[in-house]
């Protein structure tokens, strides 16, 4: 085994409507979709229109940039609506199910002697490329690109988040599977990252892969904390990261030939009457996990989890790189001096809530952000939940200056949205930090 | 709850735009939203907040200062009574004091949340909390006889010069407060120092027999220039250390208690509001200062013990309440130790060898509020030199 690393700084967010440990099986919906919106500065270039028929791996978008990157369809049937917004932007491409999935067939078989260039254009063609995500700045990959290392964390220590030893409990020949082709795509190291009390024996079987154990609470989990404190992306450095559930999709893809996305979720949050384990299939439409299942109308459905998860509709669309559906209630409710004598218990890093920080076991948390917007004044504070060695003020301020020396100086290249989601948490200015950083990564994208 | 709020809703459409008072539009969202914490929900990235916001951290500021100012007006009538040989109960003692503090703290909050609601409606933001600490800390560090109008004037110049200027509560180089009382120091010294401030005496109100309102400070800077050594009987008229830590001894309204301030200082480091680190590190530099100095000996102020800086003027409340203002504080963790450490040195450096200011730690923090970008400049070019390092590992 690796070495062991101790994440001290950082706050698990203990939230009601935890997942029992059951898995359901949930009724297969009407309609999926695929979101151009899930993928950060894409711009899609259409393959398909309303009307066309297509089987599940079949390319439904590319990305306009490189137009071998392809989107497909994570089921069969036919193209029900291509949903536009502001200057016919592309929301979704929705597709209105068959029965029976019926698959493009791929040819993966001899995956094990293929070179990295067949690996590379299978995975590109079946549209299991975008779940490989480039740092800096969180993006597509660059097919092009032979990254430094491949990082992977296999633990998700965000709020309510799915125990992945429970929803990937099977796959472990597909994981094996899909790490062998993750250590074709890169001359480094492939990085599995494991928490120290948190079971991981689905990884036990893989072999040549770097194993780093984790210690210590949200966000030990998040990857971008993990290659900063393993091997942290210097000026220059192209890493690759993915998740364990998209491992396992490319193992089983290789396997089988076959683009098959199902997966199992976690459905929690307060509001859900039954938080449990869920299987079903990548760009699900949640209604059928929701009917029923939600105990009222003022609600918030996420797709992710409630730090960095996508507000969607309560007939809306899992997202692409979501394994969890979070639904917490709205909090569109004045408070009567609730910054004074708060009427309800709230989570908070904050001692100047006693009974809330030390006591209270799981919050019953809602949406009202509890103060206004303000200009910085606590300083110290966002430190306190930062364990990479970034300087996480001095880095919001120099993106809100737009000054791109700085952010390149101050190490904008190590994080993204994500790594700062317990800042903007914690922040007594309630400043958007998740927004303010996404304009300094794009930033910094249009520049290099 | 339900009939306030309807009521509140029925007056907001006056004060919204279009409506007739629509000129005291922030005025009315900084009350309403004291009473109610609006109905908004979050917007963008993370779904969840932490309960935390500014008006409760500067609430709790607030909090911390009461300790310190109760103490104050009871020590007002305390040192009125002992001056003039009157006898009086703790009631009435306070009552002096509160008859003496309330106008000025009253002209205090007044002109600056004044100025800070009209700048609020005139830039289109809204009212920013801070000024809830600074309008009670200036009356705090002011001298009880000083004049209404120049606690005005000082807080103007304070609110305005001090803050507005740099853009508002948050981009302020100078801590405000004692923007207000350096400005009322330079402008107004006699008003703001020598021996008959402290303590307001009506004319012809006769004193006792070898009374003197002169502070430690006062006292000790004059023994020096006289070449009369150190003892215990410098200290201010008729009272000993333990007076001093107590504060049962003339000064600025709600400085001299160190007891008093102490319990601040510990609601202020229990909640995480004030930074220990900084509280610390101006002890550290202040002690080590005057150990230095002890060592090298000389006149009364080299002799002093080192830790009698500690409990004499305004070190205390300018460490605990002063130095821990966030803005104007160094804002890196590790720059916090330095400004902190420079403090209290510079404090005692003041003190010892400027002969005209018998206080140092107003000069002394006013003066790292300055160097305090520095420090955080060097802190993280620190950050930056290791991040360059490692590329050429």
């Amino acid at each position: 085994m690796g070495q062991n690393i101790k994440i001290k700084r950082g706050m698990d967010i203990k939230l009601e409507g935890a997942p029992s440990l059951d898995i359901h099986q949930a009724n297969s919906p009407a309609t999926f979709a695929v979101k151009p919106t899930d993928f950060k500065g894409l711009v899609p270039k259409m393959h398909v229109k309303q009307g066309d028929k297509v089987k599940a791996g079949d390319c439904l978008f590319a990305d306009k940039k490189n137009d071998k990157i392809c989107f497909t369809a994570p089921v069969s049937g036919e193209i029900a609506e291509v949903v536009r917004g502001d200057r016919r932007a592309i929301l979704a491409v929705k597709i209105l199910a068959d029965s029976e999935t019926a698959y493009k067939s791929f040819n993966t078989s001899g995956f094990v002697d293929k070179s990295r260039e067949e690996v590379v254009e299978l995975l590109l063609a079946s549209g299991l490329w975008p779940f490989i995500v480039q740092r800096p700045y969180g993006l597509l990959a660059d097919p092009s690109i032979a990254p430094k290392a491949i990082h992977v964390s296999g633990f998700d220590s965000a709020p309510l988040a799915a125990d992945l030893s429970i929803s990937l409990k099977g796959q472990e020949a597909n994981l094996k599977t899909g790490f062998e082709i993750l250590k074709k795509l890169t001359e480094g190291k492939v990085h599995l990252n494991v928490h120290a009390t948190k079971d991981s024996s689905i990884y036990n079987s893989l072999e040549g892969v770097e194993k780093t154990i984790f210690s210590g609470p949200h966000p030990s989990g998040l990857v971008g904390v993990q290659i900063n404190k393993i091997d942290p992306i210097n000026k220059g450095d192209v890493v690759w990261t993915i998740k364990p559930q998209h491992v396992a999709f490319i193992g089983k893809f290789f396997e089988t030939g076959n683009l098959d996305l199902e997966q199992t979720i976690v459905v929690a949050g307060s509001e859900i009457r039954k938080p449990a384990y869920y299987a079903t299939r990548l760009g699900a439409s949640v209604s059928e996990l929701l009917m029923d299942n939600v105990s009222n109308d003022n609600v918030r459905v996420i797709s992710g989890n409630v730090l960095t998860g996508t507000k969607i509709a309560q007939d809306g669309y899992l997202g692409y790189y979501d394994n969890q559906i979070s639904v917490i209630p709205e909090g569109d409710h004045f408070e009567m001096l609730g910054w004074l004598l708060p009427s309800y218990p709230r989570p908070t890093l904050s001692s100047t809530f006693p009974l809330f920080k030390f006591f209270k076991k799981t919050f019953k948390v809602n949406t009202n952000p509890h103060g206004e917007n303000r200009a910085y004044v606590v300083t110290g504070q966002y430190e306190k939940v930062m364990p990479m060695n970034i300087m996480p003020q001095q880095l919001i301020k120099s993106v809100m200056a737009k000054d791109l020396e700085l952010m390149e100086n101050l190490g904008i290249y190590e994080v993204i949205e994500e790594d700062m989601a317990l800042c903007e948490f914690v922040c007594t200015s309630k400043i958007d930090v998740q927004r303010v950083l996404s304009e300094g990564l794009e930033l910094m994208a249009e520049e290099s | 709850m339900k009939f306030l709020r309807d009521q509140v809703d029925k007056l907001k459409p006056t004060f919204s735009e279009g409506g007739k008072l629509s000129f005291l539009h922030s005025t009315f969202d900084a009350l309403e939203t004291f009473l109610f914490v609006p109905n908004h929900t979050t917007k963008s990235g993370g779904h969840i907040r932490d309960g935390i916001d500014l008006k409760r951290t500067m609430f709790l500021v607030v909090i911390a200062l009461l300790p310190a100012l109760l103490f104050g007006m009871w020590n007002l009538g305390f040192q009125f009574h002992r001056a003039t040989g009157l006898e009086a109960s703790l009631l009435e003692n306070f009552w002096y004091g509160l008859l003496q503090t309330l106008p000025i703290i009253v002209v205090s909050y007044g002109v600056g949340l004044g100025i800070e609601m009209a700048f609020a409606q005139f830039k289109g933001h809204p009212v920013n909390e801070g000024f809830l600490v600074t309008g009670l800390l200036i009356p705090m560090v002011m001298p009880a006889d000083i004049p209404l109008w120049m606690v005005g004037l000082a807080t103007a110049f304070a609110v305005i010069i001090g803050k507005e200027v740099f853009g508002g509560t948050g981009m302020n180089l100078l801590n405000p407060a004692l923007t207000a009382r350096m400005f009322l120091y330079i402008g107004y010294t006699p008003e703001m120092s020598g021996d008959e401030c402290w303590v307001p005496i009506a004319d012809g109100i006769a004193t006792v027999d070898g009374y003197s309102g002169a502070t430690t400070l006062g006292n000790v800077g004059v023994a020096s220039a006289n070449g009369t050594p150190w003892s215990d009987s410098l200290l201010s008229w008729g009272t000993s250390a333990m007076d001093s830590i107590l504060g049962t001894i003339p000064g600025s309204i709600a400085e001299t208690s160190v007891v008093a301030i102490l319990i601040g200082a510990i609601i202020l480091i229990a909640t995480g509001i004030g930074s220990w680190k900084i509280m610390l590190s101006t002890v550290l530099g202040a002690l080590f200062m005057g150990g230095v100095l002890n060592l090298a000996g000389g006149n009364a102020w080299y002799d002093m013990p080192a830790h009698y800086h500690l409990i004499i003027g305004g070190f205390m409340f300018g460490t605990v309440f002063m130095t821990t203002d966030p803005v104007s504080a160094a804002q890196t963790e590790r720059g916090k130790w330095i400004y902190g450490f420079f403090i209290g040195l510079l404090t005692v450096l003041i003190r010892v060898f400027n002969p005209g200011y018998p206080e140092g730690i107003m000069m002394a923090i006013l003066l790292m509020n300055v160097f305090a970008p520095l420090i955080d400049y060097s802190v993280v070019q620190s950050n930056i030199k290791m991040r360059l390092k490692r590329v050429k590992a």
